[in-house]
C-alpha cells in the first residue's frame, strides 16, 4: 500500500500558488518602498562584503545591495508580467484567429510563427529594442513579440480539436448560436490553457528581459533593473567583489524557478490524464 | 490428475484517482477474480469490451501500470508467483500474446522482434521453423511491423510466444480486427498450444468463438468472475449457474439472440454485493451482502440462488 | 519516395522566402530606430565641432538621406552578388568581418551543440528509464535550475570561479592580449574558448534532456515496451533493443531544431567573456547602429536556424523506415 501523504498533489499546487503570489506581491511592495533608498549613496560604507547589517553587501558607491536587488527585482517582475500578459493575449487572439478564420489566415499565422522562430530570440530582441530606441518600451514590446508563438500554437490546436469534437458538432446541429457555443463550450477549455500559458511565459519573459538589459539594450543605467545591476557588477568581478553578482542573480534564479514550478504543476492539473496518480 | 499451472485467488486491482477538487479515491477495477488453468487446458475468460480484462493479463506478466496496486494470490505450478518469480519466468515459461500491432516495436524488424535481437545459429534456426509453422514467407523477416497485414502481424505475435517453450500462454483479446476465418484460425492455434501441453488462458469478449475451442469458460462481469463452467454446460440453459451467464446464453444466435436490458455498472457506482443485482430478476435483499464463490456441479458460481 | 524532390523543392523555396522576409523585417526595424547613427558613433560633441560639409559626408556614409526602399533594393542587389556592404564600425567589408567572427563562434557553438546534445540525450534517457527515482529527480532538478538561470549569470559565475578565484583559465578574448595574430597557438585558442563553450553546453543540456525524458517515459509506457518486458527483456538490453532507436530520432531532430537557442545563448556568453564572435559583433552592431553588419548577422543566423529545421525534417525521411519504405502510411 502507498503511504498516505500529508498533502496530495492538487493541495500542494494550491499552496504553491498562494505562496508564489504572496512572494510576488511582497517583492513589489518592497520595491516600491525602496525606491528612494536604492539610490542612496554613502561612501562611508562602500564595498562592504555581506555581513549581518548588509546581507547582500554594498557596492562601490556604498549602496545597499539588498535594497537594490529588491528594487531591481520588482522592476523586472513588473516588466515580466506586463510583457507576459501582452504576449499571452497576442497568442490567444492569433491562436483563435488561426483556427477559425479559414485557411489563408491560418497559413499566414503559421508562417509568421515560423518567421519569428527563425530569428534567434536574442537577435530579434536586439533588433526590436533598437527599432524602438532602447529603453522600457523596447524591452516590453520586444519580449512580448517573441514569446507568444508556442502558446498560440497550443491554443490553435485546442480550438481545432474542440471544433471537431462531437459535442460541439451536436450543439451546432441543435441550432445553438455561435456565441453560445463559444461561451458555453469553448471558453471553459481555453481559459485554463490561457492562464497556464501566461504563468509559463512569465519566467521566460523575466529571463529575456534581464538578458537584454544586461547587454545594454534595455533600461537605462538610472533604473536598477537586475540586468543593469549584473552588468555593472561584471566590471567589478575581476576585483573580487563577488557578492555584487552572486546575490542579485541568485534572487532572479529563485524567482524564475518558483514560477516554472508553479506553471508546470498548473499545467499538470489541467491535463485530464492527471486525475490518476 | 493434471497439474494446475496457474491459480489466481481473490485478485484485486485498483487505481488511485482524483475526484472533484482535492479528494483522492481508490477505484477498484478488478475485484474478487478467481481463475484456474491446468496443463493442456484452454480456459477462456469472457467479458464485454472495456471491462478491464486486459489488466488480468498484465498482472500475471507483472507489467501493471505504476499507478495500479494489486492484491490477492497468484500461484504458478504450486509456487507463489511473486513479482521476483514473475521476472524470472516471463518470456520463458510464461508468455503473453498481445492484443494488437501496437505491441510490436515500430522500428524493429520482424526477425529481431521474434528472436529478441538474438542472431546466433540456434535462434536463426528456431526463427525459420516458427515462420514455417505459421506459414510466413521468409521475406517477412526483413519487414517492419507497419508493412504487415492484419493476419500476418497476428501470426508474428503468436510466433513471439511460440519460439519459447511456454508452460503458460496468456492471450489477450487475440481476435478483434480479424475476419471470422482468421479469428477461428487464431483460436485454433491456441488450441494447438494447449494440445501440446501448455496451459492456455484466452481473454476474449467473443463467447461464441470461445465455445468452439476452449475447455472451460470463466464469465467476467464488472470486474468480478461470476461463473466458471465447462463447455458442455453451455449445451442447455439449465446447466448454467449464474443468471448473467444464462442471459449470455440466450443472446447467442442459435438460442434466440435475446439481449437483456441495461449495461454493466461503472466502477464508481458499483452496487453493494452482487454486481449483477440491478439487472437481475431474482434479486433480493440478501444479494446486497458479500456473495461467496461456491462450487456447484464441477464449476463455480457467485450467486446465492444458484443450484 | 517519389514525392521527395517536390517536397524538398517546396521546403527550399519556403526557406528562401523566409530569408527574404527576415531581411526586410530586419531592415525595416533598423530604419525605424530613432537612434541617430551619427550621434551614436561620432558623438554629440564631435558632431557639433564639425563643418556642415563633413557632416553631410558622414550622413552619406551612414546612408541617412537615401530613401529606405531604394536603400534596401540596392543592398539586396549587392547582397545577391555576394557583397554585403561595409561594416560601419569595423570599417571593413562585412563578408570579411562575418568570416572571422563566424569562425570564432562556430568553434564555440559546434562544441556546445554536440556536447549538450550527447549529454542531454544521455541524461534524458537515464531520467526517463528511472522515472520517479532519485536519479530522475536529480536530473529533473538540474534541468529546472539550469533553465531558470540566465545564461549570462551562469557565465559570470563560471568566470568568477575559474578565472578570478581559481585563476585556472583566462578572463576572456579568444587570444591572449598583446600577442601577435601569428603568434597565437591553437592551444591558446582552445584555452580561451573553454569557459564560453562549457557555459553554452551547460545551458543547452536542459532542454534536450527534458524532452528526451518525456519521450523516454512515453516509450517506456508504450505497448511495445510493455510487451518486451513481458517477454523478460529488462534494463540495458531492453533499452538497446527498443528504447534507443525510438528515442534517438526525435532527440536528434530536436537538437537540429534548437540551433536558434544556441545562437541566442552565444550572444550572451560571448559578451560576458569578451569572446570576439558573431554574438558580440551583433551586440556592438546593435548598440552602434551598424546596419550592414547587423543585417548580415541576422541573415546568417536565420540561415543556420532554417537550415537546422530543414535537416530535422529531412532526417525523418532518411532514418524512419515508416517514411523511407512506406510513405503511404506516413
Amino acid at each position: 500500500m502507498k503511504k498516505k501523504k500529508l498533502m496530495n498533489r492538487r493541495q500542494k499546487v494550491l499552496f504553491g500558488l498562494c505562496f508564489s503570489v504572496l512572494f510576488l506581491i511582497a517583492i513589489c511592495i518592497a520595491g516600491v518602498l525602496c525606491t528612494e533608498e536604492a539610490r542612496v549613496t554613502d561612501f562611508s560604507r562602500k564595498n562592504i562584503a555581506p555581513c549581518l547589517q548588509y546581507l547582500f553587501g554594498t557596492d562601490w558607491l556604498g549602496r545597499d545591495m539588498l535594497v537594490r536587488t529588491l528594487k531591481g527585482m520588482s522592476l523586472s517582475i513588473f516588466i515580466g508580467i506586463l510583457s507576459a500578459v501582452i504576449s499571452a493575449v497576442i497568442a490567444l487572439i492569433l491562436g483563435i484567429a488561426s483556427a477559425t478564420m479559414g485557411k489563408r489566415v491560418d497559413g499566414f499565422i503559421t508562417w509568421l510563427i515560423d518567421l519569428i522562430m527563425g530569428i534567434p530570440h536574442m537577435l530579434l530582441l536586439i533588433l526590436i529594442s533598437v527599432a524602438l530606441g532602447k529603453g522600457f518600451k523596447g524591452v516590453v514590446i520586444g519580449v512580448a513579440f517573441t514569446h507568444w508563438t508556442s502558446l498560440a500554437r497550443l491554443i490553435r490546436a485546442e480550438v481545432i480539436q474542440l471544433k471537431e469534437s462531437s459535442y460541439i458538432k451536436i450543439a451546432e446541429k441543435l441550432g445553438k448560436s455561435k456565441w453560445y457555443i463559444a461561451k458555453k463550450h469553448m471558453l471553459p477549455h481555453l481559459i485554463p490553457q490561457f492562464v497556464v500559458g501566461l504563468v509559463l511565459i512569465f519566467p521566460h519573459a523575466i529571463l529575456h528581459e534581464s538578458s537584454i538589459t544586461f547587454l545594454g539594450f534595455g533600461l537605462s543605467t538610472e533604473q536598477p533593473a537586475i540586468g543593469i545591476i549584473l552588468s555593472e557588477a561584471m566590471k567589478y568581478l575581476v576585483m573580487g567583489k563577488w557578492w555584487l553578482a552572486l546575490f542579485p542573480g541568485l534572487f532572479l534564479v529563485l524567482t524564475v524557478i518558483l514560477f516554472y514550478v508553479l506553471g508546470e504543476s498548473l499545467r499538470k492539473l489541467i491535463d485530464p490524464g492527471s486525475v490518476h496518480e | 490428475m493434471k497439474e494446475t499451472i496457474l491459480k489466481i485467488e481473490h485478485m484485486n486491482i485498483s487505481f488511485t484517482q482524483y475526484t472533484q477538487g482535492m479528494r483522492q479515491i481508490e477505484l477498484p477495477v478488478i475485484r474478487n477474480l478467481d481463475v484456474e488453468v491446468k496443463e493442456g487446458e484452454m480456459v477462456a475468460i469472457v467479458g464485454s469490451s472495456g471491462s478491464g480484462k486486459s489488466l488480468l493479463a498484465h498482472a500475471v506478466m507483472g507489467i501493471l501500470p505504476y499507478n495500479a496496486s494489486m492484491g490477492g494470490i497468484m500461484v504458478y505450478r504450486g509456487e507463489l508467483l511473486t513479482e521476483r518469480r514473475i521476472r524470472q519466468l516471463r518470456g520463458k515459461e510464461i508468455v503473453m500474446v498481445p492484443q494488437s500491432i501496437s505491441f510490436l516495436d515500430p522500428l524493429t524488424k520482424v526477425s529481431a522482434q521474434i528472436t529478441k535481437g538474438k542472431k546466433d545459429m540456434e535462434s536463426r534456426k528456431k526463427l525459420r521453423d516458427i515462420l514455417n509453422r505459421y506459414h510466413l514467407e521468409q521475406s517477412v523477416e526483413d519487414k517492419y511491423p507497419f508493412e504487415l497485414s492484419g493476419g500476418m502481424s497476428r501470426r508474428v505475435m503468436i510466433s513471439t510466444a511460440m519460439i519459447e517453450n511456454p508452460k503458460l500462454v496468456i492471450a489477450d483479446e487475440p481476435t478483434p480486427g480479424l475476419d471470422l476465418k482468421m479469428a477461428k484460425k487464431a483460436m485454433a492455434d491456441f488450441r494447438e498450444m494447449a494440445n501440446m501441453g501448455a496451459g492456455v488462458l484466452v481473454i476474449t469478449h467473443d463467447l461464441e468463438l470461445a465455445l468452439e475451442v476452449a475447455d472451460k469458460i470463466v464469465v467476467f462481469y464488472a470486474g468480478t468472475t461470476i461463473e466458471e463452467a465447462n463447455i458442455s454446460d453451455f449445451d442447455w440453459e439449465e446447466t448454467l449457474r449464474h443468471p448473467y451467464t444464462k442471459a449470455l446464453w440466450r443472446a447467442l444466435p442459435q438460442n434466440g439472440f435475446q439481449f437483456i436490458e441495461g449495461s454493466q455498472p461503472y466502477v464508481k457506482d458499483m452496487p453493494q454485493g452482487c454486481p449483477f443485482s440491478p439487472r437481475c430478476k431474482q434479486c433480493s435483499q440478501e444479494c446486497k451482502n458479500e456473495i461467496p464463490y461456491k462450487e456447484i456441479r464441477d464449476g463455480r458460481v457467485r450467486c446465492i440462488y444458484a443450484s | 519516395m517519389k514525392k521527395w524532390p517536390a517536397y524538398m523543392g517546396k521546403q527550399f523555396v519556403r526557406m528562401v522566402l523566409l530569408i527574404v522576409v527576415v531581411s526586410i523585417v530586419t531592415f525595416a526595424l533598423m530604419k525605424a530606430s530613432p537612434i541617430d547613427p551619427l550621434q551614436a558613433n561620432v558623438g554629440q560633441a564631435a558632431l557639433g565641432s564639425m563643418s556642415q560639409e563633413q557632416i553631410e559626408k558622414l550622413q552619406e556614409y551612414w546612408g541617412v538621406n537615401t530613401p529606405p526602399v531604394k536603400q534596401y533594393l540596392e543592398w539586396a542587389k549587392d547582397f545577391i552578388k555576394g557583397d554585403m556592404g561595409v561594416s560601419l564600425l569595423y570599417r571593413q567589408p562585412v563578408t570579411k568581418v562575418i568570416g572571422v567572427k563566424l569562425g570564432n563562434s562556430l568553434f564555440l557553438m559546434i562544441f556546445a551543440w554536440v556536447l549538450s546534445g550527447i549529454l542531454g540525450i544521455v541524461l534524458g534517457v537515464i531520467a526517463g528509464m528511472n522515472r520517479g527515482k532519485t536519479v530522475d529527480k536529480g536530473i529533473k532538478g538540474y534541468c529546472l535550475v539550469i533553465s531558470s538561470t540566465p545564461t549570462f549569470w551562469l557565465a559570470l559565475l563560471l568566470l568568477m570561479i575559474f578565472s578570478v578565484w581559481l585563476k585556472l583559465l583566462p578572463i576572456g578574448l579568444s587570444v591572449p592580449i598583446g600577442v601577435e595574430a601569428s603568434g597565437v597557438t591553437f592551444a591558446d585558442r582552445v584555452r580561451h574558448a573553454i569557459l564560453p563553450a562549457v557555459t553554452l553546453s551547460i545551458t543547452g543540456v536542459s532542454n534536450i534532456a527534458l524532452h528526451t525524458r518525456e519521450k523516454m517515459i512515453d516509450i517506456m509506457e508504450s505497448d511495445y515496451v510493455l510487451f518486451a518486458r513481458s517477454r523478460g527483456e529488462t534494463g540495458w538490453k531492453l533499452f538497446w533493443q527498443h528504447g534507443f532507436r525510438n528515442v534517438l530520432l526525435p532527440a536528434i531532430t530536436l537538437q537540429f531544431a534548437s540551433i536558434s537557442e544556441i545562437f541566442g545563448g552565444s550572444v550572451l556568453v560571448e559578451q560576458v567573456f569578451s569572446y570576439p564572435g558573431l554574438g558580440q559583433a551583433a551586440v556592438s552592431a546593435g548598440l552602434g547602429s551598424d546596419m550592414p553588419l547587423l543585417m548580415a548577422i541576422t541573415i546568417v543566423s536565420a540561415l543556420f536556424v532554417f537550415g537546422g529545421n530543414l535537416i530535422a525534417n529531412l532526417l525523418y525521411g532518411v532514418i524512419d523506415p515508416r517514411i523511407r519504405r512506406g510513405g503511404a502510411k506516413g
